[in-house]
């Protein structure tokens, strides 16, 4: 099932009396293609969870459209929109065994879809057996596991075979092992299902090692839509380029003369066409090459040698963090009592952004 | 080890000295007094030791009656009363505009003398020399004749005695619960609601199991309040409860010892033995019933 945002947007008003609305969503548009995972990403407050509330039906848009395929759902209520939904903290039912949580949503048809006890029972083994908890079906939520309940939350928005599953910061209550396991496990079963699923993250390696899109979001506005290795490679603005990667890009103040860039004294890479201005330079900590007669120079902190990788931590007196990082290959040899360290840089890792609108200057 | 122990039981020692002294002991007392025959307070005397007292006091009619009028009582006034707690506090619970001033309106009664409550009764159901009382007025509105609430018929009398149990006793129960229902996440009503779920099954499935152990302490604790119901009488029929046919266990148990024909702690004793007896019972089957049906 295909959805469509269309100029989405959605305004709370404010609890301090006589303030603006907050407007958690801003004019949303676009599309996730059918049977795709997208994940929607963005720092907390950002309107990632409203979005899906949008989605979901929970709330209600102040304007614009949702479209399932070529159904107009906005104003359908959330049953009626066959949507699944896996909440953050799970909300299992707490008095309620495994089996009778995910049976919980096949009780509730009524008329011609009601079913019979016996394909009730044999959609929720299905549904467990899909997320591998067919063991547990006569716990309590309270006897699991977090990535246990997990599992559970996803059966039960799995069984009613929903058109759309949507999940809520679906990792965010699990420690990093199980974390990486339930995000691969996620990818299955929506590998497995085809279903169109949409989920929330603030985890930006979450979101970029399964979906199949991104979505980034920034105070109600969406920044920029594409494949994670798209987005990576090409930001539409600092935001973007700075919320995406680990470690992040270095950011540093800088200014182009003479299509050249400089960050302080040195140029440290052309860039033609681009008229002189005051720029943000962003170099990704893998844009780095170790080069003796480089023309960028950091004075060097440490050395972080990590099996393949060698972490250079430096400082910058125009980088906007407290310290520079660089990822070379440990096949380099760096000498860590060294007080200076020059590199050259990958043109490729390196984007510079307007200084005032933040957006890219391409070049 | 043996230091910290020591220690212990001298932090308790204050409480355990109060307790004992004005729990424990009059507890015993109590217990040493109903096997007693005709004990007798001012010679400290007494004619033998049995069930004599037991015996004596469920013969009585006073009694029996007494009896009698706080089974009818617990048997209304629970029930209805959490029954319509939970309505009111559902009702709360789902609307915004003026909550607070509703949910004060509702506890006044909590907070309101329960002398001060039965004069509003009387002006409401006592008929005078001059007026029928407003209720009286509202029947004959409609065509009947009046009723003597207060020295009338028995079932007249037991519907103000309920009532005015129920009333007091509900801005207790609205409180808990409608504290009760806020206290379950919004996310379960979001993914019923996103499942589909009627409202009736919300109810049946979700809220009521969420709250179930609330309920199930209202239950109990308004058994026992019931039970040792006696203050709500004396304020809506005097002080002569044996002569009015209301009194309660609690009532006959005060009048043994105080009353005009007091003086008997021995059958005050075994009365109040017996509805100990009742309470523990009723108290044992309510947590039997409860572990079945109260969840976690």
């Amino acid at each position: 099932m295909k959805v469509v945002l269309d100029h989405l947007t959605k305004r709370f008003p404010n609890r301090t009396k006589g303030e603006p609305d907050v407007i958690a969503v801003n004019d949303f548009t676009f599309e996730i293609p059918d049977g795709k995972l997208i994940g929607l990403l963005g720092p907390s407050g950002c309107g990632k969870s409203t979005c899906l509330n949008l989605i979901s039906g929970l709330e209600k848009p102040t304007s614009g459209r949702v479209w399932f395929g070529d159904t107009d759902v906005t104003e359908l209520e959330p049953e009626n929109r066959g949507v699944g939904l896996v909440f953050q903290n799970y909300a299992l039912y707490p008095h309620l065994t495994v089996r009778q949580n995910i049976m919980f949503p096949l009780q509730n048809l009524k008329g011609a879809d009601k079913l019979t006890k016996e394909e009730m029972l044999r959609r929720s083994d299905e549904a467990a057996k899909m997320v591998q908890i067919e063991n547990l079906k006569d716990r309590k939520p309270a006897q699991m596991s977090g990535g246990q309940q997990q599992r559970v939350a996803i059966a039960r928005a799995l069984v009613k075979m929903p058109r759309v599953l949507l999940l809520d910061e679906p990792l965010s209550n699990l420690d990093a092992r199980l974390r990486l396991q339930t995000r691969e496990e996620i990818r299955r079963i929506q590998r497995e299902t085809g279903i169109t699923t949409i989920f929330v993250t603030h985890d930006q390696e979450e979101a970029m090692s399964i979906s199949d899109e991104i979505v980034v979001m920034k105070l109600g506005v969406l920044q920029q839509i594409g494949k994670p290795q798209e987005v990576y490679n090409d930001p539409v603005n600092l935001f973007v380029a700075q919320f995406l990667g680990t470690p992040a890009i270095n950011t540093f103040t800088g200014e182009v003369i003479n299509e050249k860039i400089y960050i302080g004294e040195e140029a440290v890479l052309p860039a033609p066409g681009v008229p002189n201005q005051n720029v943000w330079v962003g170099i990704r900590p893998e844009g780095f090459v170790l080069d003796e007669n480089g023309p960028f120079t950091l004075d060097l902190t440490r050395v972080e040698i990590m099996g393949r990788d060698t972490s250079v931590v430096a400082t910058h007196p125009f980088a906007q963090s407290p310290s520079v990082r660089a990822i070379i290959s440990s096949e380099n040899e760096v000498d860590a009592d060294a007080a200076r360290i020059r590199f050259s840089l990958k043109p490729k890792k390196v984007f510079i952004f307007e200084a005032e609108s933040e957006l890219r200057i391409r070049f | 080890m043996k230091n910290s122990k020591l220690k212990g039981w001298l932090y308790l020692l204050p409480a355990i000295i109060f307790l004992g002294i004005f729990m424990v002991y009059p507890l015993v007392d109590v217990f040493v007094y109903a096997f007693q025959e005709g004990f007798n307070f001012a010679s400290q005397t007494y004619k033998g030791v049995g069930w004599f007292n037991f015996d004596y006091v469920l013969r009585d009619p006073y009694f029996l009656q007494a009896v009698k009028n706080t089974f009818i009582l617990v048997i209304i006034t629970v029930p209805v009363s959490t029954g319509l707690a939970l309505l009111i506090s559902l009702g709360l619970n789902s609307i915004k505009p003026l909550k607070n001033l509703f949910q004060t309106v509702y506890f006044l009664p909590y907070v309101t003398n329960t002398l001060a409550v039965g004069l509003v009764f009387m002006i409401l159901f006592k008929k005078t020399a001059y007026t029928d009382g407003l209720v009286n007025l509202i029947i004959n509105w409609f065509g009947s004749e009046s009723i003597d609430f207060i020295d009338g018929p028995y079932w007249a009398k037991m519907f103000v005695m309920c009532f005015y149990t129920v009333w007091v006793v509900m801005p207790f129960k609205i409180l808990i619960l409608t504290s009760a229902l806020a206290s379950v996440k919004q996310d379960y009503y979001n993914a019923a609601k996103i499942d589909g779920t009627s409202k009736g099954r919300i109810f049946r499935r979700i809220t009521l199991p969420m709250i179930s152990p609330m309920i199930f302490y209202l239950v109990i604790t308004g058994f026992i309040g019931a039970f040792k119901a006696y203050s709500d009488e004396v304020a809506i029929f005097g002080t002569d409860l044996n002569v009015a046919g209301m009194n309660t266990i609690v009532g006959y148990v005060y009048d043994m010892l105080y009353g005009d024909s007091g003086g008997y702690p021995s059958y005050a004793s075994a009365a109040a033995l017996i509805l100990f007896v009742i309470v523990l019972t009723i108290t044992v089957i309510n947590l039997m019933v409860s572990r079945k049906n109260v969840h976690y």
